[in-house]
């Protein structure tokens, strides 16, 4: 309760009380220990990363990754020095994977943990709900979410997503090799909710482009526990069959799937990694899925052009070759969405380092620094490749890889170039105030 | 004068009122954060409990109520550019027309069958939230835009985006509710909700028309959750299909079993205790949801009628 009754009506008058006394004790400990006045000016004082994490609720199993990526990266910060001369504190909050709860985290951030950002957030509707406290509160708020909301223009100046591309970007730049190698001819089956309704707007848009069209679009409502009723509204002419479903539902779905198709000719498959993150593709209910397609940022089994940062990543965060962690190789990472956490982070220093940020009364110097930045090159710090950064729009763009199942793994067929998924900004958040 | 009982409630629950007002002075900008959403979900409780404390009507589709007045405040905002206080009152005009009607239809059924048909016709609107996502925004919902976050009453600027407006307005409206709800249910409104309660059959026998009296708390308990619904959309500046699910529906049963239900200030009180619990041992264990559940079991086992509801009954009988 000492916490709750830390202001009162006679505040200014405490406060010079305060201020002489505590002048004056900073006047007698210099002339004793130099080194507690640096200490008590803060220059040490951690730079505060406030985690906003999905520990619980639907994204449980991201939450369960973002969380061991951050800690290896803050680790690796701290080791080098951290930023600014400065040592890096993660502090993590549960937001239950829920808009609401997710609110008061960032409020709970900015006013009681008082952290110099907010970061970390991977689901849509969290970051959206969250967004307008982070923009009053004027704290910083780097989410590692994919989603197209921050690039969009529907959020504010403190929102960045510097170390993940969005869905729209993914879609445009992988459209044309589905429409090339797999069919032009598509039938969609996505999620009856928001996530979904990114891959519906933005993917037949850009399968069109390539001279494809959607033949059917199959919302499956977020209750459904069962999908076979769904399946025969499957055209037969369809050519290649996108699907898109998060959570529990995912390996019923693949199974009905299968036990649907038979041993029938079925339609080339294109799936989003998303729905089977987390999830061990040697699992039995998914041998359907032998031969068919799967959109991948950052490859989850070790590939024969393995780069150093990617083994360098995977040696950080406890990932072996399989994309499982190498304490437990039933443990299956995020690998296509976590790296965004560890590339954020450094992205959060470089940042702080131009400005030379020092404390939360330079937030807004903070988000300047970032929207000047233009480039990440591949290297350690941004182990899944170059990304370019529009600081119009707050969101980067990277590239992307189509992996085929092959013996119940991944193997990649396509690299896109970061051009490939280029698109004209709708937004400029420069034009909204600090 | 003190000691007289109607004397004494009243005093008590106009000295809530001033305690929340005099607290502000000395809170943290957190806790003033977090006090102005359990001011406004309290309200969201205060409505449940004039249906289940006091007429006895166990719903599970409250959360129909909150995103009620939490979209129609919340949309004609969005997408008609309208002003704050006009889709204030707008949703709370919206919130008692959709009670009225619910109410005229889950009132044909009784004990379960009622607790079904709020359930549902509450997920009813909760998927058509999710299915009309181009106008409500779905799951991802939709930020309200800058000119929502200030308005002008007879000449009175109030900024939304600060603590202390926000705090100020959310405990005014508390205010309003708790008084109003007070002098409902010590009045003769009060009285024959109880009467519907205790035994529906002998108060229709006495004469009077239960379904009536029971459609007047569904349109109060319902008004008063939208009310909420739509302070929240406009405070925080965020609508989403979450706030449409069940979980809330739960919550405010939670609220109110917590705190006392039967009591005025017993969901208050509830709302104050489970928001924090969740707070404060969020910041300790990942499994604070079992912490929280563990301690509300204790709280029952020591409190069977709610921490109110059972100090009113073992020792302050003069408590509404």
């Amino acid at each position: 309760m000492s916490d709750i009754i830390d202001k009162n009506i006679d505040q200014k008058k405490r406060k010079s009380l305060k201020e002489l006394a505590g002048a004056t004790g900073i006047a007698m400990a210099a002339q004793f220990n130099p080194a507690l006045v640096g200490h008590v000016f803060g220059s040490d004082r951690p730079i505060k990363v406030g985690m906003q994490l999905h520990r619980t609720g639907i994204g449980a199993s991201y939450g369960r990754w973002y969380e061991r990526t951050a800690a290896a990266t803050v680790n690796l910060i701290n080791q080098e020095g951290g930023i600014n001369g400065r040592p890096v504190e993660l502090i993590v909050e549960d937001d239950g994977t829920d808009p609401k709860r997710g609110a008061e985290v960032i409020e709970k951030f900015a006013t009681q943990h008082k952290t110099d950002v907010a970061y970390g957030t991977l689901f849509s509707h969290v970051v959206i709900g969250s967004s307008p406290r982070a923009g009053e509160l004027k704290l910083p708020y780097y989410v590692v979410s994919e989603g197209y909301h921050v690039a969009s223009g529907a959020l504010n100046r403190y929102v960045f997503q510097p170390g993940i591309t969005d869905v729209r970007s993914q879609m445009i730049s992988m459209a044309p090799w589905i429409a090339e190698n797999l069919g032009k001819k598509v039938t969609m089956i996505f999620p009856d909710y928001a996530f979904g309704y990114d891959h519906r707007d933005y993917f037949s848009l850009a399968i069109a482009e390539q001279g494809g069209e959607v033949l059917e679009m199959i919302p499956i409502p977020p209750t459904e526990s069962s999908f076979t009723r769904y399946f025969p509204k499957i055209p037969r002419e369809t050519e290649v069959l996108y699907h898109v479903l998060v959570g529990p539902g995912v390996l019923t779905f693949v199974k009905e799937l299968g036990q649907f198709f038979g041993t029938r000719e079925r339609p080339r498959i294109f799936g989003y990694i998303d729905s089977l993150e987390a999830v061990d593709f040697a699992t039995p209910q998914l041998e359907f899925l032998q031969g068919t397609h799967f959109w991948e940022a950052f490859p989850r089994y070790v590939q024969p052009n393995q780069t150093q940062h990617d083994q360098y990543f995977r040696g950080q965060v406890g990932v072996d070759q399989n994309g499982a962690s190498v304490n437990d190789p039933r443990d299956i990472s995020t690998y296509s969405h976590m790296f965004g956490c560890w590339e954020t982070l450094f992205i959060i220093k470089e940042a702080m380092e131009i400005c030379g940020y020092s404390g939360p009364e330079n937030r807004s110097d903070l988000v300047e620094a970032t929207e000047s930045l233009t480039e990440f090159p591949e290297s350690r710090n941004h182990p899944q490749g170059s990304k370019i950064f529009n600081g119009k729009i707050h969101q980067c763009f990277g590239i992307q890889h189509i992996s085929r199942v092959e013996d119940s793994r991944l193997n990649v067929v396509h690299t896109t170039s970061i051009e490939d998924g280029l698109y004209e900004p709708e937004t400029d958040y420069l034009q909204m105030s600090l | 004068m003190i000691n007289n009982p109607s004397n004494r409630s009243v005093t008590l629950h106009i000295s809530a009122c001033l305690f929340l007002f005099l607290f502000s002075f000395i809170l943290s900008d957190y806790h003033q954060l977090i006090i102005t959403r359990i001011m406004i979900l309290s309200i969201f409780a205060l409505g449940y409990n004039v249906l289940f404390g006091y007429a006895g009507l166990l719903s599970l589709g409250h959360a129909l109520f909150f995103a009620c007045g939490f979209y129609a405040a919340g949309l004609p905002i969005y997408h008609l550019g309208w002003e704050v206080p006009f889709a204030f009152l707008f949703a709370i005009a919206i919130s008692a027309v959709v009670a009225t009607l619910i109410g005229a239809i889950a009132l044909r059924t009784h004990g379960v069958a009622f607790m079904i048909v709020t359930l549902m016709f509450s997920q009813v609107a909760y998927l058509t939230t999710l299915h009309f996502s181009d106008i409500t925004g779905g799951d991802e919902g939709l930020v309200l835009p800058e000119h929502a976050r200030s308005f002008e009453i007879i000449g009175v600027q109030f900024d939304l985006t600060s603590p202390q407006t926000r705090y100020y307005i959310a405990l005014g409206l508390l205010s309003v509710s708790v008084l109003a709800v007070y002098r409902w249910v010590n009045g003769g409104l009060g009285r024959e909700w109880v009467a519907v309660r205790e035994n529906e059959s002998r108060t229709r026998m006495l004469g009077y028309n239960t379904f009536l009296i029971k459609l007047k708390a569904m349109i109060i308990s319902g008004t008063l959750s939208g009310g909420a619904g739509a302070a929240y959309a406009l405070m925080f500046a965020y609508i989403g299909s979450t706030f449409a699910s069940i979980q809330y529906s739960i919550d405010a049963l939670l609220y109110t079993l917590l705190g006392g239900a039967g009591t005025v200030l017993g969901p208050i009180l509830g709302s104050f205790i489970m928001f924090y619990l969740i707070d404060f041992f969020s910041e300790y264990t990942t499994a604070y949801l079992l912490a929280t559940g563990v301690i509300l079991i204790l709280l029952m086992l020591f409190f069977p009628l709610g921490v109110l509801g059972t100090l009113k009954k073992k020792w302050f009988h003069w408590i509404p």
